[in-house]
């Protein structure tokens, strides 16, 4: 039964791998893997030469630094006011309606994003009522980092409540029944009852989000960015697809994509590790 | 839980209230607005004159998609990659699933597929190695490269496993003392029992087919091989590009674009989601929960 799983793995995960050899080499796609010129760690010593390089990568930190956060504690402001809703129709209403942009597109979100953010949009409509002066948002460098993090929040916060919502839900009704015997008020409950009972889920939230370090959300950024906001948005998978599958300088894209896949290795098994460790969460 | 109502709640319970329909109103908005663009007069969208309702009623764009035969030829390989697609994961793996929800005890190979499909999930050469092998094995601009290019997402893999492992063993033992084997077991037991899960994993596999972009963009050759979102993402993302332009080139643009006809593509590519996402919505939560904390 394993055979089918087994052999998709082999070929479309493992095969890829020996490609690794073209980040020390001179690869040269009418030669091959085997008959390129080896160089050594050439191209990781040129990588880092590379001002974009160092640039894509503070970016990349950046904005995966924010999305980690903000990924965390929205949802868990958002599940923690849920929670307070007593109405059960209301709130499945609203679990229902937020929910949904996470199954769209970023190609969908996108496009529309960018329509409401352009010149004539809804948002220079709204500034322009205010008396303010019309941008194009999404082309000003000082605003697309804020703009990507704070989209991609809207995206997913319903999405990621889910595991709070379930968290609350398995709280134990006669502990607030108990502490109100005892004269503890709401707010008293949520902060010595609610909160405490999630901890351990926003702790191991916390820790798994770590090894998205430099997973700035490429879908995202790709369909966001142009070239007037490479300054500040330019990420480094964004970077390694222009200079790998449009200027097909194709060892220098392997060599930061080998880069950024050892580091992501790393952090993510430090951050499972300290998963098992300290919440005693094991993956299977 | 009882709570005493003052006027203190009282006010926090309106605040709660607004709060959340206001963040289920900008949930909505952008869906809203793409149908208001699609709807409304040409020359009122191009103006920027809708942003709350249609202005003025007008299907020409959509009647434009539908003499459009690259959107529909998109529109179609879509279809057919999600469908098969979906079919294919799904098949690939429940088989993988079942046995490795036993314990090493009763199929020894578990652990060690195990870690080699957690390594496979965490450790990757990047994009150029990918491409360079979907090349050489001849999965350019075809059906078979966009399905098998993610057949089997293995995040999803664990949660389906986690699943199959909290179904109780006493099921399994007592099919088994009536003499049915494994593929029995799976197809008579297993996969009845994991409904809500299976539901959940036909949502995210499909989604996950229906919405990918970037195999479709690099895998294909042209736009005759492009599926939906790649092609948006060419024809209505890249051309919104006008960064670079003199404001008199954006001036000409903005007459010669169709805000309306972008905005329609963009609406017909969500439909398909919009079907199916109130039917499955019911199964996820509870799909996800009980897959991903184990029974």
């Amino acid at each position: 039964m394993c055979i089918p799983g087994v052999l998709w793995l082999i070929l479309f995960s493992i095969v890829p791998l020996f490609g690794i050899v073209i980040a020390f080499e001179n690869y040269n796609p009418g030669l091959g893997y085997w008959k390129s010129s080896f160089v050594g760690f050439e191209n990781f010593k040129y990588l880092f030469s590379l001002s974009d390089a160092t640039r894509v990568i503070k970016n990349t930190m950046i904005i995966a630094g924010w999305k980690i956060a903000l990924n965390i504690i929205v949802p868990l402001v958002f599940a923690l006011l849920l929670n307070e809703v007593v109405n059960l129709k209301f709130k499945r209403a609203i679990q229902t309606i937020v929910y949904l942009p996470h199954f769209l597109s970023w190609v969908i979100l996108a496009s529309i994003i960018l329509r409401i953010f352009s010149l004539d949009g809804v948002i220079n409509q709204v500034v322009s009522l205010l008396g303010g002066k019309p941008v194009i948002w999404f082309s000003e460098s000082k605003y697309f980092r804020q703009l990507a993090i704070g989209t991609d929040v809207w995206k997913e916060f319903g999405f990621n409540a889910v595991i709070y919502i379930a968290a609350l839900t398995g709280i134990d009704p006669n502990l607030y029944e108990a502490s109100s015997i005892d004269g503890l008020g709401h707010w008293g409950q949520v902060w010595h009852i609610t909160i405490p009972g999630i901890m351990s889920t926003i702790v191991l939230m916390t820790i798994l989000g770590l090894g998205n370090a430099l997973n700035a959300g490429f879908d995202q950024i790709f369909n966001m960015y142009n070239p007037m906001v490479y300054s500040t948005g330019d990420i480094l998978d964004t970077w390694v697809y222009r200079i790998g599958l449009v200027n097909l300088q194709f060892s220098l894209a392997t060599t930061a994509g080998v880069f950024k896949s050892i580091i992501s290795f790393l952090l993510i098994t430090v951050s499972y590790w300290c998963a098992w460790k300290f919440a005693d969460y094991k993956i299977f | 839980m009882v709570r005493e109502k003052t006027a203190g709640s009282k006010a926090f319970d309106i605040f709660l209230y607004i709060i959340l329909i206001l963040l289920a109103v900008t949930c909505l908005y952008p869906l809203w607005y793409a149908f208001c663009l699609s709807i409304s007069d040409k020359s009122a969208a191009n103006s920027g004159f809708v942003s709350i309702m249609p202005v003025g009623f007008s299907l020409a764009s959509y009647k434009e998609i539908m003499g459009d035969s690259k959107f529909f030829n998109s529109f179609l390989i879509s279809v057919e990659r999600t469908a098969f697609g979906t079919i294919f994961s799904l098949g690939v793996m429940i088989l993988l699933g079942y046995p490795l929800s036993k314990t090493k005890r009763e199929f020894p190979l578990r652990n060690i597929i195990m870690w080699f499909m957690m390594f496979c999930m965490l450790f990757n050469a990047g994009a150029i190695p990918w491409y360079i092998t979907m090349v050489k094995y001849h999965l350019l601009d075809s059906i078979a490269g966009l399905i098998l290019a993610g057949s089997l997402p293995v995040f999803y893999q664990i949660i389906l496993m986690n699943f199959f492992k909290s179904i109780p063993a006493e099921l399994e033992e007592a099919a088994r003392v009536d003499g049915a084997g494994p593929w029995r077991i799976l197809i008579t037991i297993i996969v009845p029992c994991s409904v809500p899960v299976i539901a959940t994993m036909i949502l995210f596999i499909s989604v996950g087919y229906w919405n990918e972009f970037f195999q479709g963009l690099v895998l294909s050759s042209g736009d005759r091989h492009y599926p939906l979102q790649t092609y948006i993402q060419q024809m209505v993302i890249s051309t919104q590009n006008t960064s670079n332009l003199t404001p008199d080139q954006l001036k000409l643009m903005s007459r010669l674009s169709n805000k309306s006809l972008d905005a329609a593509k963009v609406f017909i590519a969500m439909i398909p989601m919009l079907v199916v996402y109130p039917f499955i919505q019911k199964y996820f939560v509870r799909g996800i929960i009980l897959g991903a904390v184990k029974g």
